[in-house]
């Protein structure tokens, strides 16, 4: 009696066990680092919104983050006229919204609209925002519109990468989705839990539907420790952006979760204080406008120490504005700034400073000494401003580090400008210049840090760039495009009103029991093709 | 009892020594080996070396001369506005006390935070480490007063309704005099344990405000500095030398104890 009792309860435990296996084969997980602010597409603009919107949205077109090109998905076509001002659409038909709405030509004019209405201030219309006037949209029938802007805007179908169409007539409103997944659960500062969307439109080569896997819960995690342990414990499946020292870490336990993908589109530069109305002595800011004296402390800087101490190698010296890792818009012709301190005195020297005692002086006798300000608590950062402290002591810069809270960085270089350089990076989302880049290189852009919002461009060079980024945000044709901002890049490059430090590498960790992952520099690097993941054998036991 | 204090002065008096010999004992604090970083226990790098390759024993004990001034002389000055503040309320008693401890908790309410970010945003970019730690040493001297002197108050209250205060009153001694003379010799045991409390918050509160930009600054090292390297597990974990700043820190702020608590306690 008690032997067969013994083996009811085994088989028992084994059923369960295999139950329990077999639904967290189904599930896949992995953290989001805040709640998200929103579960509304257009406006999402922090990482955890972004992240939803990717796995939930539907798009027209999707930007293939691993070949740079730009794919169908809910448009089986599309067409730019009218000198880049109008986008036409053939639509796919068929399907429906993941609660049952069918999907139409309607739903996309509707999301346009909401897009752009100024009331919503939504961060994705932004990008669309190329003059006054309003945005026509015209339904030509259920599979076919177009969608007409006020002035043209270069690239415009890879902006659509961004807009996840929403349903006009689902009461469920932006919860109705046309991704692969769609929000079942949100139990905020804990986790949220996606669906599969069962009506989702797309199906794999043996003809069956998207995505493999049921669900995906995303815990809310801060700790990235805690993050780093859910993974070696195989609690969660993927860390899509991992730094550089718990890269090594998982490298040393076990060297199969790892993927580094190479250098992506982030950078790290310094740049000085030129805003003319800034509250620094005359001769700092003589200094700081002087290009061989800007060309002079990026030489003197050794770029390859910052990628190989700093970021543990997981980094590359930077070239400019874009990284190698943007395929088509990267300027080949650009070289490395070398590490060359002779060449670093020479400059100075031919500029009037000279060295007394190993003390760098300029014409007047003032010791060169300045503060670079970064953002307290990011170590890369804290370790580049100590490296680049050693590296100017060799041409006898004084340089005094000074780390403050975002708030008050921000505070300093954005409204009173008190500061004479800045150490920070720049997350480039973007591989087109006229989406990432134009309120950067505008001598009237907000992000023109080094003297932002300009009315008249203060230099010959600012008003060469802003005639060239003009030219490229204009003009339809790539090659004309490329070569207007190759000329920005170059000079970027000559002027160094940045100076570009290092572009940190792609490092991901994945569990081995994911498949058909491939990592790639773009963000999401791990999950781009989520619909194409499965966990374990679950395609093949399925189909 | 005897051993542990000569233990503890001896234990004191070697670090104090080692800081004092550290440019002859160790390279540059500031130098980066830059071929080097995160490298183990060596001959030439004693605890191995920090993640940007500087002599972590170099750092260790240069970081222990500046937390070992300034921590303690913080300690020192709010350990004295305590008893100021909290002696004279607790002796006086009455509306004086309702009132200076009402202000105190007010004191103890305030979001200090803030105070400390402004002080950061009105501070000159310019300065330097050293004068950026003594800043913050003194601010927190000045700020850390407030939770001790609610201790020294509650004792000093006791120590004002005593007989041998009633004793000293009949034969004469008043005012001042009997504050200075009778009852602040007396609270010298709880002021010296609020001195020893003081001085690892200092040191930690130092390590967390450097996350506003407050503390040390580049290149100079204190505990705070190389404590907060310890936050990281990914950066902890199979260097057990990374722990030596803590166990020093522990072990000072012990020997101070030991070295102490004989002095106060008579045989």
């Amino acid at each position: 009696m008690s032997r067969k009792f013994a083996v009811h309860i085994l088989a028992i435990l084994a059923l369960l066990s295999l139950l329990a296996s077999a639904q967290s084969n189904r599930q896949l997980r992995f953290c989001l680092h805040s709640d998200p602010k929103t579960f509304n597409p257009l406006l999402a603009e922090e990482d955890s919104s972004e992240t939803i919107r990717y796995l939930t949205g539907g798009v027209l077109m999707r930007l293939n983050r691993l070949t740079q090109e730009l794919e169908p998905e809910l448009a089986t076509a599309w067409k730019v006229s009218d000198g880049g001002k109008t986008i036409t659409f053939k639509l796919r038909s068929g399907f429906s919204f993941s609660d049952g709405t069918p999907f139409t030509a309607d739903d996309v004019a509707y999301t346009i609209q909401q897009m752009m209405d100024p009331n919503l201030h939504s961060p994705t219309g932004d990008a669309f925002r190329s003059g006054d006037g309003k945005v026509q949209t015209r339904v030509f029938d259920a599979e076919r519109l177009s969608v007409t802007f006020p002035a043209p805007i270069a690239g415009l179908d890879k902006l659509f990468d961004q807009v996840a169409i929403m349903s006009a007539k689902s009461p469920k409103k932006e919860m109705a989705v046309l991704g692969p997944y769609a929000v079942a659960e949100y139990k905020a500062g804990n986790y949220v839990l996606l669906e599969k969307n069962t009506n989702y439109w797309r199906h794999d080569s043996a003809g069956r539907q998207l995505p493999y896997i049921h669900s995906v819960r995303l815990d809310i995690q801060s700790n990235r420790d805690n993050e780093m342990l859910k993974l070696v414990h195989g609690e969660i499946d993927f860390i899509n952006s991992l730094d550089a020292e718990y890269y090594d870490k998982l490298m040393q336990q076990n060297p199969a979760l790892v993927h580094d993908s190479g250098v992506s589109l982030d950078s790290e530069q310094m740049w000085f204080n030129q805003v003319p109305t800034a509250p620094l002595p005359d001769y700092k800011k003589a200094w700081f406008h002087s290009t061989a004296f800007r060309r002079a402390v990026s030489e003197a800087i050794n770029r390859e120490d910052l990628a190989r101490v700093a970021f543990r190698g997981h980094a590359h010296p930077a070239y400019g504005p874009f990284s190698p890792a943007n395929k088509f818009w990267f300027n080949a012709r650009l070289q490395l700034h070398p590490f060359d301190q002779k060449s670093a005195m020479t400059r100075l020297t031919q500029d009037g400073f000279h060295k007394q005692d190993g003390v760098l002086k300029d014409r007047d006798g003032h010791a060169v000494e300045f503060s670079i300000i970064t953002n307290a608590g990011n170590k890369y950062r804290e370790r580049m401003a100590a490296m680049i402290q050693q590296d100017l002591s060799g041409i006898g810069i004084k340089l005094n580090v000074v780390t403050l809270d975002f708030p008050s960085l921000i505070e300093r270089i954005t409204r009173n400008f008190d500061y004479e350089a800045c150490l920070l990076g720049l997350i480039n989302n973007d591989l087109d210049p006229n989406s990432s880049q134009m309120n950067v290189w505008m001598s009237s852009g907000e992000n023109h840090q080094w003297n932002p919002n300009q009315k008249t461009p203060a230099t010959s060079w600012e008003a060469e760039i802003d005639q060239l980024m003009h030219e490229q945000a204009t003009n339809l044709d790539p090659r004309k495009r490329k070569a207007a901002f190759d000329r920005v890049q170059e000079i970027a490059w000559e002027q160094e009103p940045f100076i570009y430090l290092v572009n940190r590498n792609a490092l991901a960790a994945v569990s081995p029991n994911a498949k058909n992952v491939h990592p790639v520099v773009l963000r999401p690097q791990v999950y781009w093709n989520i619909d194409e993941i499965s966990i374990g054998n679950e395609v093949a036991r399925n189909r | 009892m005897k051993c542990a204090r000569i233990f503890g002065m001896g234990f004191l008096l070697a670090v104090t020594l080692a800081c004092l010999l550290a440019p002859f004992v160790a390279p540059s604090y500031a130098h980066q080996f830059r071929d080097e970083p995160d490298a183990a226990p060596s001959r030439q790098h004693l605890l191995g070396t920090d993640d940007l390759g500087r002599d972590r024993f170099a750092r260790v004990l240069y970081g222990t001369r500046v937390s070992l001034l300034l921590a303690p002389a913080a300690a020192l000055l709010s350990s004295l506005l305590a008893v100021l503040i909290g002696g004279t309320a607790g002796f006086l008693g009455g509306w004086v006390e309702r009132v200076v401890m009402a202000a105190t908790d007010l004191f103890l309410s305030l979001p200090w935070l803030f105070l400390l970010i402004t002080v950061r945003a009105l501070l000159p970019l310019n300065v330097s480490p050293i004068t950026s730690v003594a800043i913050t040493f003194a601010l927190l001297g000045c700020l850390g007063w407030a939770a001790a002197a609610r201790v020294v108050c509650a004792d000093a209250r006791t120590l004002a309704s005593s007989d041998f205060i009633l004793l000293a009153r009949a034969s004469g001694s008043s005012g001042f005099r009997l504050l200075w003379k009778q009852v602040v010799p007396n609270l010298r045991p709880i002021v010296f344990a609020q001195f020893w409390i003081s001085i690892p918050v200092f040191i930690l509160t130092e390590a967390n405000l450097g996350v506003l930009g407050l503390g040390v600054a580049e290149p100079l090292p204190s505990w705070g500095s190389l404590l907060r390297e310890l936050q990281s597990y990914s950066a902890i974990t199979g260097q057990p030398w990374q722990f030596v700043p803590l166990i020093l820190f522990v072990a000072v702020v012990s020997c101070f104890h030991l070295a102490l608590l004989e002095q106060e306690s008579p045989a």
